[in-house]
């Protein structure tokens, strides 16, 4: 059997038909692993002693027709972010290099309690802070399609590991287009649900009122069964929200006739590729084809999020981060005098220079006499981009934009100008601001031969609206 | 130059909940270190607070009964630093918008009732314990009361001497136990005070520049802190110095304050409102229903025991100082009707043996149905005084029933009247000398017959009945 083109679906069913084995499932994934990531580097460990072990569970399970989910016995990859239970999880820091929970997150432990296997935990920028996977500790993940190329970020880590075929499932996390820019980059489907959908207990934060966990997957129909398995409310997350259903994949076969979806013109004006822009337009006519009514609209304000999103995550972060402080876990530097110097040498030396920069920017928009003048400016500039958007959903069922403004750049090219990296997310910061779901679905290729993906952005618990425009797209592709 | 003190509390106390703040961990106290702890209270990476329902309740409760407003749409804010025992470096605390609003309590004073403003009272999580050990060079960290929760009670600049601070603390600790919401010892941290005290002259309309007084474990450090730092201060300002504003540390062992830090190392604590958490909406129903849950304080308290059980002043004070007494004060007397009794044995005996065995009022045994059959006993005459005092302890120690125990130990009064008079007669024949005394007026011979009378029966009767029989007998 040629498990590298079957869907996860598929692969499951395979599983519980018993036409392949967990083990051999197992077998092929980390055979491929070791084949591909040597050039990837999309995994940062490994854990295959807990899935054979608890593949051969799995299977007894199977082999006694239980069925816990469409993914049972399918292996997954987690973003060093969350935590697991008793597996290395370091954030892709030094600070963190040798931390081994003793707990999973609560979007690890449903992936597990459906069957799903974690075969490693998988590259990310430090601490989620980066658009390029350049920031990780661990050196950059490197993008399939062409390995001179960025996988994007921070959820770097999985969108490669999906789009060289090592899993065909992943999860990431979303602050401002960390699942989504990735997957356009390396031509995967990401998607990141309302805030609130899925639990965030256990996710090592980055910014808490930004951050969100979802699946990562090679098609439309994975990602949507996946966000099944890990969204809930969780008593553990005061921030998650009680929704009146988990549904997502219901959708899937429905067409987009009648849907009034939108394109906001300053999205497709600012600098944006031609080539995407070319992609914008096709996909529209596609659309329109299919029966939706897509029209430009002005949406404004596009100036303001990428500097509202820093203010606003760099705040956060540099309290968030304050517990990484080497008493207590994690990094502590050798040569200190007292409580004072091992703070800071073991901050200094822990934190790599992108986090370091961000907990700086953050502490000072905090800071008193500086509070009213950025943050609170920030959250009133927040509150605004949150209107424009809930006025567009008035008169729209979606919002279709671009990701980033180009494709996947070349390795060393961003960090060095880390404005030009910043404003790479103005396409994406937005949807977390205000809490909205966006899939990002690839579209096709540059002439580079590099994905090219669009994205969908409904309003709050607009999921299913995503998920039938991203479907119908990828079902044209397929 | 004359001055007057201005003062203002901070007051921490922690709340009587099972489990922390923010997460499941119990807040008992005295278990091994890091036992009572979890991913949360550790501020371990991923982990997020959850606000336990129960610490918003006990914080409303206590707004409510000190006449604070309620703030409907309340928030947490972290208050950033870093101390090891502090695992997030944050404190979830609330700055912006606390629980509870411009209140007051009121206090008597020889000038009559005086109001004591209250600023704020929010809701926040105390931090773990540093073990500093000196042998090793080491520090260690117990986080079993990291997440604790407190409440902090901000006064206005109110006080004026040490003798207000102190029934403005009296008050707010018999409010707070009465509601059941915290125990409120100072001796055991569960009540902390934070004294901030400026001095002026005397009628000046501009306040000095104010201290902040740490470390005060008890009533007596409290007043000695505040009479040392009036004096500190005064000096300062006799010889031309300058009071500087800083926070201090009160040792009582040398009656003597040393800076900690001033305000120029004052930190920046970068408060902003906590992600992690939802902001609280308090419905108009759930301040009702704390409300309607209030207990009757021990200020109602103590005007109802005047007026309806005609109880003096003084007694009612002291009844109605521990809600555990007033509660078997009220108990009691529901069933023996016997308020002025009742209330002897609380005053009386009660106070005494808890004094004496060093108790809690709320560790008290005693039920009311006993203590109630006990004063039932000795009215009726079955056993006197002495016995009955006997009886209480064993109460007090055991909460026995008196009845049986009388029985058992057969100490009862000698009742069978025929018994008592032939004792009597006894005691005639014994002592004609006094016979005589008696009868040729000496009334003071009866008492003399009386105790002779109690001797034979070894204190078991009753000496009214003694005196009748003798009367009839004479």
């Amino acid at each position: 059997m040629d498990i590298s083109t079957l869907s996860a679906k598929e692969l499951g069913d395979c599983l519980f038909n018993k036409e392949i084995s967990v083990k051999e499932v197992l077998d092929y994934t980390y055979k491929t692993i070791e084949e591909k990531d040597k050039d990837i580097n999309a995994f940062v460990s490994l854990c295959k002693e807990e899935a054979y072990e608890r593949g051969s569970v799995i299977q007894e399970m199977i082999d006694r027709g239980e069925r816990l989910s469409p993914f049972m016995g399918v292996p997954i990859a987690i973003k060093d972010n969350m935590c697991t239970k008793g597996i290395k999880t370091t954030c892709c820091s030094k600070i963190l290099e040798n931390f081994v929970p003793n707990y999973n997150a609560t979007a690890v432990e449903k992936v597990l309690d459906a069957g799903l296997i974690v075969v490693g935990k998988t590259n990310m920028d430090e601490f989620a802070m980066g658009s390029t996977n350049e920031t990780s500790f661990y050196g950059p993940a490197k993008n399939p399609h062409d390995l001179e190329h960025v996988t994007g970020g921070s959820s770097g880590g999985s969108c490669a590991a999906v789009a060289a075929g090592e899993v065909k499932l992943a999860l990431g996390s979303d602050t401002g287009g960390s699942i989504r820019q990735p997957s356009a980059y390396c031509g995967t489907v990401g998607f990141k649900p309302t805030y609130g959908t899925v639990s965030r207990y256990g996710l090592i934060a980055y910014a808490s009122s930004l951050d969100q966990i979802g699946p990562i997957a090679g098609n439309v129909t994975d990602t949507a069964l996946l966000l099944e398995i890990i969204s809930g409310t969780d008593e553990k997350d005061s921030t998650s929200v009680k929704r009146d259903e988990y549904d997502f994949s219901s959708v899937l076969d429905m067409d987009v006739k009648g849907m009034r979806i939108g394109i906001p013109n300053d999205y497709i004006s600012h600098g944006l590729n031609d080539e995407i822009k070319e992609k914008i337009n096709e996909t529209a006519e596609k659309l329109k084809a299919a029966g939706a009514e897509v029209t430009n609209f002005d949406l404004g304000l596009l100036d303001y999020v990428v500097p509202a999103y820093y203010v606003i995550a760099c705040a956060e972060a540099s309290s968030n981060l304050e517990r990484f402080d080497g008493v207590k876990y994690g990094f502590r530097a050798d040569n200190y005098e007292d409580l004072h110097t091992m703070y800071k040498r073991s901050r200094t030396k822990g934190f790599g220079k992108e986090v370091k920069s961000r907990i700086m920017l953050g502490s000072f928009v905090l800071s008193s006499g500086y509070y009213d003048a950025y943050y609170l400016k920030a959250l009133k500039t927040k509150a605004l981009i949150k209107k424009a958007f809930d006025d567009a959903f008035k008169n729209y069922d979606l919002i279709l934009s671009p990701v980033a403004p180009s494709t996947a750049p070349k390795l060393g090219e961003s960090l060095s100008d880390p404005i030009k990296m910043y404003l790479s997310d103005i396409y994406t910061v937005s949807v977390n601001l205000c809490s909205l779901p966006s899939i990002s679905v690839p579209v096709g290729k540059s002439k580079e031969g590099l994905p090219i993906g669009v994205q969908f952005i409904g309003d709050c618990f607009g999921e299913k609206n995503c998920l039938r425009a991203a479907s119908m797209m990828s079902n044209g592709e397929a | 130059m004359e001055f007057e003190t201005v003062i203002g509390l901070e007051v921490h106390v922690e709340l009587a909940t099972k489990t922390k703040i923010f997460c499941g961990c119990s807040t008992a106290f005295g278990a091994a270190p890091n036992v009572n702890t979890c991913p949360v209270c550790t501020g371990m990476p991923g982990s997020l607070p959850v606000l336990n329902k129960k610490v918003l309740e006990y914080a409303i409760a206590v707004g409510l009964a000190t006449n604070c407003s309620i703030t409907q749409y309340s928030k947490f804010d972290r208050k950033n630093y870093f101390y090891p025992d502090n695992p997030q470096n944050y404190q979830i605390s609330q700055l912006y918008l606390p629980i509870c609003r411009n209140g007051h309590v009121d206090i008597e004073t020889e000038a009559g009732i005086k109001s004591i403003g209250i600023h704020e009272i929010h809701m926040e999580e105390d931090a773990g314990k540093l073990i500093h050990d000196e042998w090793e060079d080491t520090s260690l960290v117990d986080y079993n009361r990291s997440g604790v929760p407190l409440i902090e009670i901000v006064s206005e600049p109110d006080m004026r001497s040490a003798d207000e601070v102190l029934k403005y603390l009296d008050k707010l600790r018999m409010t707070i136990a009465y509601l059941g919401a915290s125990d409120c010892k100072l001796q055991e941290g569960s009540m902390r005070a934070d004294v901030n005290l400026s001095v002026r002259p005397v009628g000046s309309p501009e306040y000095g520049t104010r201290t902040e007084m740490k470390n005060l474990n008890s009533f007596k450090a409290i007043r000695r802190a505040i009479e040392g730092e009036r004096a500190r201060q005064i000096e300062l300002i006799s010889e031309g110095k300058q009071v500087i504003q800083e926070t201090r540390h009160w040792d009582d062992n040398k009656e003597y304050s040393y800076a900690m830090r001033s305000k120029e190392d004052a930190q920046d604590y970068r408060y902003f409102p906590d992600p992690d958490l939802v902001p609280i909406h308090v419905s108009d129903e759930l301040i009702e229903s704390i409300r309607k849950a209030q207990p009757e304080m021990a200020e109602q308290k103590q005007k109802r025991y005047v007026s309806e059980f005609g109880l003096p002043e003084y007694d009612s004070e002291q009844i109605t100082s521990e809600k555990p007494l007033a509660d078997l004060f009220e108990k009691t007397t529901e069933i023996c009707n016997n308020p002025k009794k009742v209330s002897n044995w609380i005053m009386g005996e009660t106070m005494r043996l808890i004094k004496e065995r060093k108790l809690d009022a709320k560790d008290l045994k005693i039920s009311p149905k006993n203590l109630a059959e006990l004063i039932d006993i000795t009215e009726a005459g079955e056993i006197n005084s002495s016995v009955a005092k006997e009886v209480f302890e064993k109460i007090f120690d055991e909460d026995i029933s008196p009845k049986e125990y009388v029985k058992n130990n057969n100490l009862g009064n000698v009742s069978d009247e025929g018994e008592l008079e032939r004792i009597i007669k006894e005691v005639i024949e014994e002592n004609p000398k006094s016979v005589e005394d008696y009868r040729a007026g000496k009334k003071k011979a009866m008492g003399f017959l009386v105790g002779q009378t109690m001797k034979k029966t070894g204190g078991k009767a009753e000496p009214g009945k003694v005196n009748g029989i003798l009367n009839k007998l004479l």
